[in-house]
């Protein structure tokens, strides 16, 4: 009887929010597990992928947008193929990832965020990525200076990290793109 | 025969050695490609983790350049270029709504007879594995490496439509066209750890070594790839020192190009030893 309180007083506003930000049906999920048993990063997850699901379910908004499973998914894709409900679980995490964003929700994993963030820049400030200044701008969010300087200056040194970037002609087309696309 | 081409960003960085044995190759083919004027990123796995539609109508600028050029359909090397365009397409082709919105952002019209191909595609079901043997003067006699897919050319499989998800063969059927002999292993389409390498380093060396020594323990002298972020990880992350190819890089040396040396320097592992003791250096 317990059990059914529960489902009663469930706040169903996230699982529709959800379903409606990634365009898949998360009520058809029977926890079969086959998402997190193929995921290469749910061993290091707080929250696996199939608990992800079930707790978007039951409208646990809070601990699923401040999880680090969210950052954690590289897109990989393994899941949403082998799901036998057809649930793209990754298009589901770019979404949580998303949500997340525009509710402010600090990201639990900060230097993915800032990664992220660092990459979508350098392609605003050029059209095209420079790895270079990617990188600094990346150390300089996170203050993670020591991490992989040995094998960024192999890199550099085979001529792998460009020193200037390629910039392209329709930086202005490119501006005009993120203006539009700003939530 | 031309196809229009879409370098990416990694073509001229970190992926050098992948687009300069692939122009060489396509030489030696006689098949032209001609690169998209003043195209830009495809936004990567960065973009749509953080914003959707900016993910896709970056990619659809460049599909919009694809059609002006009316050089045919669209390649692709790059694993993630190819997987962050196909996704475009998969929207602009399926969702009138959407389409219209990038259509209207980016100031253009979807022209869907525009086809967007994987590199490897176009050499095996466009060129064809016929026309490949003609040109090999070097087969890869005693070669033996594991073909390694990574993510993003075959997932998902209704985005990508490229080859079988779990058990894909493109790469192990062209290596036997080259003479090599490819190995039977089990994680050809386990994920490298993608971007997670510049943030969280661990986990990527834990998933590279699994691939890396799997790939040896089946006796593999080397592993062939068609990605370049797994190409870099595979090859930056591991600890046993086993070479790692993009494919383009075995067509040349078994069409005996001239500059493959250049691409060797590249490497932060020198396959030079193994392909000399195989007399293919």
């Amino acid at each position: 009887m317990e059990f059914l309180t529960t489902i009663e007083k469930t706040d169903s506003s996230f699982l529709e929010e959800a379903k409606q930000k990634c365009g898949e049906d998360l009520s058809l999920c029977y926890q079969c597990l086959k998402c997190t048993a193929g995921c290469p990063t749910a061993p290091y997850m707080d929250i696996r992928p199939n608990n992800i699901i079930r707790m978007i379910q039951m409208g646990m908004k809070k601990e699923v947008l401040g999880s680090s499973a969210i950052w954690l998914c590289v897109s990989c894709e393994t899941c949403g193929t082998r799901c036998p409900n057809k649930i793209d679980i990754g298009v589901l995490m770019d979404a949580l990832r998303e949500m997340s964003i525009e509710e402010k929700v600090p990201a639990k994993e900060k230097n993915i965020h800032l990664l992220h963030e660092a990459f979508v820049q350098s392609v605003k400030r050029g059209g095209r990525v420079h790895e270079a200044t990617m990188l600094i701008d990346y150390k300089l969010r996170s203050k993670d200076f020591m991490t992989d300087l040995v094998p960024g200056m192999v890199l550099f040194l085979k001529g792998k990290i460009p020193l200037f970037p390629s910039l392209i002609k329709g930086r202005g087309e490119i501006k005009r793109i993120f203006e539009r696309c700003k939530k | 025969m031309k196809f229009s081409y879409f370098p990416g960003c990694t073509d001229h960085s970190t992926s050098l050695e992948y687009g300069l044995s692939t122009h060489e190759v396509f030489k030696t083919l006689g098949v032209e490609l001609v690169e998209i004027e003043d195209w830009n990123c495809c936004g990567a796995a960065a973009t749509h983790s953080i914003n959707r539609l900016l993910s896709l109508c970056l990619p659809a600028r460049n599909i919009s350049k694809a059609q002006s050029s009316q050089a045919g359909p669209l390649v692709v090397p790059c694993a993630g270029c190819f997987n962050m365009l196909k996704r475009t397409e998969h929207v602009l082709k399926n969702d009138e709504t959407e389409r219209k919105e990038i259509e209207e952002i980016v100031g253009f019209t979807y022209q869907s007879s525009l086809e967007i191909l994987a590199l490897m595609d176009v050499i095996l079901n466009r060129i064809g594995l016929e026309k490949v043997q003609e040109k090999v003067k070097k087969p890869l006699k005693g070669l033996k490496p594991a073909c390694y897919y990574g993510c993003a050319l075959v997932r998902h499989p209704k985005i990508t439509q490229l080859d079988d998800p779990e058990n894909p063969q493109y790469l192990d059927r062209l290596m036997k066209s080259l003479g090599a002999e490819p190995v039977e292993w089990s994680y050809k389409i386990d994920c490298c750890g993608s971007d997670l390498a510049l943030t969280y380093g661990g986990v990527v060396k834990k998933l590279v070594g699994r691939i890396v020594s799997m790939a040896k323990e089946a006796g593999a002298q080397c592993i062939v790839t068609s990605c370049g972020l797994c190409q870099a990880n595979l090859e930056m992350r591991q600890e046993i020192g086993l070479p790692i190819f993009y494919f383009t890089e075995l067509m040349g040396v078994a069409f005996d190009v001239e500059k493959r040396e250049n691409w060797w320097k590249k490497h932060m592992i020198s396959p030079k030893g193994l392909l000399e003791s195989l007399k293919l250096a």
